[in-house]
Parts: structure tokens; C-alpha cells; sequence
């Protein structure tokens, strides 16, 4: 059995590359490169994999769950610029595919024992573009 | 190919394991614990998965999905109190997961093969909350 538990996050980013020229990144990021930034409303979805606890009827603790991506990625992402305050995308460009990865690894190595395993992080920039990341990706 | 199929139904639901006592069933299932009931408009959809019939073109008649939808789960389902009303939830707690494990117990019996076989029931409780089951050992 599977259980995804949809959360929120705001934020800000610009998509620029060091590696690459202006006019290059231009090209590259479009509008997104834009050097004042621009923002989304992410949509952050987090599937668990496990069986079903015959006592309680549950594949996870939701209040476990959701106080572990509360604390490693909701209050760290939110109302936040991600080229400049989340450490783990310093130096990266924050594409949505990198913060998607970027979440992935931070989920899965501070992973609690007590919750079944991670099974997939997906995350809607908009309705229209949606980036999904298991490990088998990785 | 797969065709999926979804509808609607709106239920009330007391999450408690009997014989514990309220404090012990909120550190569990908090809100949902409530003794008097609340509900949800759940969405369910139904994925069946099979090749398209030659001559018709379909993996499945859709009218008959509907019916056996509704007969299995919108008619005994819809605008009741599981606990109440909607065994086996009389005896397990209705948690969303055990929803999911009865809908597949109903359905499967109906889609074996020859017409296309039943592949996914995914149950929202919420837009914030799902679960999914294809027939895994639970």
C-alpha cells in the first residue's frame, strides 16, 4: 500500500548558470532567468511504501510523518529564496528538477526508522509542470 | 492500456481502536478520532488495465463500470456513517487504507481478466491525502 501526503511550500528562484553566458542563459532559462527572481506556489507530494497495521489500520503515523517534512523541508523552504537560503541547493541552479532531487536526498537521509520507506518525492512547480524523483532515479 | 475510472462519495467516520481510550486513539489518529463522527467527500478512482477489443475499441464497458461502481460502493458508501452502517468498518477502523483494501476486496471479483482486470484503487480523503493499492499482500 501506498500513502502520499500533499504539502505546501513558497518560494523564490532564479535560474542562472555560471557556466553558461548571459546570453546563453538567456536562451537557456528564458523568463525564468529574470535577475530579480520570480516565485511558485509548490505543491510538495510525499508517497510512502508499507503494509497496513492490522491494529490501527495505518501504513504510517501521519502526525510522525508530517512533523518529520514540516521540520526538514516546509519550514525550511517556505517564504524563502532558494538560490539563497536553503543550504543544500548553494551553488546549484534551482531548477525543479535539482530542488526535487535536492529533497529526495535530504528526506532519505534523515529518514526516521519508525515510518515505512520513502517510496517517490513529486513536486507541481505549477499545475502544468510536475517533477518526480525515487530512488531508482537516483 | 489502462482506463481509469472516478467517482465521488461523501461519508462519515469515527477513527478509534475500540476497547482505547480516547487520549491513547487521539495521540493516534488526532482529529479523526473525534467520538462524534466527521466525514469527507472521497474521491476514488479505479484504474482497469486490459488490451482494446478489436471490434468495439474499448478495454472495458464503461456503463458496466459504472454500475458495478456504483452498486459496490456509491449505493452502500455514499452519505452513510461507516462505522454504522457499512460493515466491515462495524468491526475494523475506517481509516483511509482499510477504505482502499475493502473498495479492492468489492471491485476485484468483477474485473478477473477476460474484460480487463483490475489494476489501481486510488482513495483520496482529501487533496491532501491518498492512498494506493493494487492488490499487493496488504
Amino acid at each position: 500500500m501506498r500513502l502520499t501526503r500533499r504539502y505546501r511550500f513558497s518560494a523564490s528562484h532564479r535560474l542562472h548558470s555560471s557556466q553558461l553566458s548571459e546570453a546563453e542563459n538567456d536562451v537557456t532559462y528564458g523568463k525564468c532567468h529574470n535577475p530579480y527572481g520570480h516565485g511558485h506556489n509548490y505543491v510538495l507530494e510525499v508517497t510512502v511504501k508499507g503494509s497496513v497495521d492490522p491494529s490501527t489500520g495505518r501504513v504510517t503515523d501521519l502526525p510522525s510523518l508530517d512533523e518529520f517534512v514540516q521540520k526538514e523541508i516546509v519550514s525550511r523552504y517556505d517564504h524563502r529564496n532558494l538560490n539563497e537560503q536553503v543550504s543544500e541547493l548553494a551553488g546549484l541552479v534551482p531548477t525543479t528538477e535539482v530542488v526535487s532531487a535536492a529533497i529526495h536526498a535530504r528526506l532519505d537521509a534523515h529518514w526516521p526508522k519508525a515510518l515505512p520507506q520513502l517510496d517517490r518525492v513529486r513536486i507541481w512547480e505549477t499545475r502544468n509542470n510536475i517533477f518526480e524523483v525515487s530512488k531508482e532515479h537516483l | 492500456m489502462k482506463i481509469t475510472r472516478r467517482i465521488e462519495f461523501s461519508s462519515s467516520h469515527v477513527c478509534a481502536i475500540p476497547g482505547r481510550s480516547f487520549e491513547e486513539n487521539r495521540a493516534l489518529y488526532g482529529e479523526a478520532a473525534n467520538p462524534h463522527g466527521h466525514g469527507h467527500n472521497y474521491v476514488l478512482e479505479v484504474t482497469i488495465a486490459g488490451e482494446p477489443d478489436a471490434v468495439t475499441g474499448m478495454i472495458v464497458d464503461l456503463k458496466e463500470v459504472k454500475e458495478i461502481l456504483n452498486l459496490e460502493v456509491v449505493k452502500p458508501f455514499d452519505h452513510r456513517h461507516l462505522n454504522y452502517e457499512v460493515p466491515p468498518f462495524d468491526k475494523i477502523v475506517p481509516t483511509t487504507e482499510n477504505i482502499a483494501l475493502e473498495i479492492w476486496r468489492r471491485l476485484a471479483p468483477h474485473f478477473t481478466g477476460a474484460q480487463g482486470r483490475l489494476d489501481l484503487v486510488r482513495l483520496y480523503e482529501t487533496d491532501d491525502l491518498y492512498v494506493e493499492y493494487a492488490g499487493e499482500p496488504a
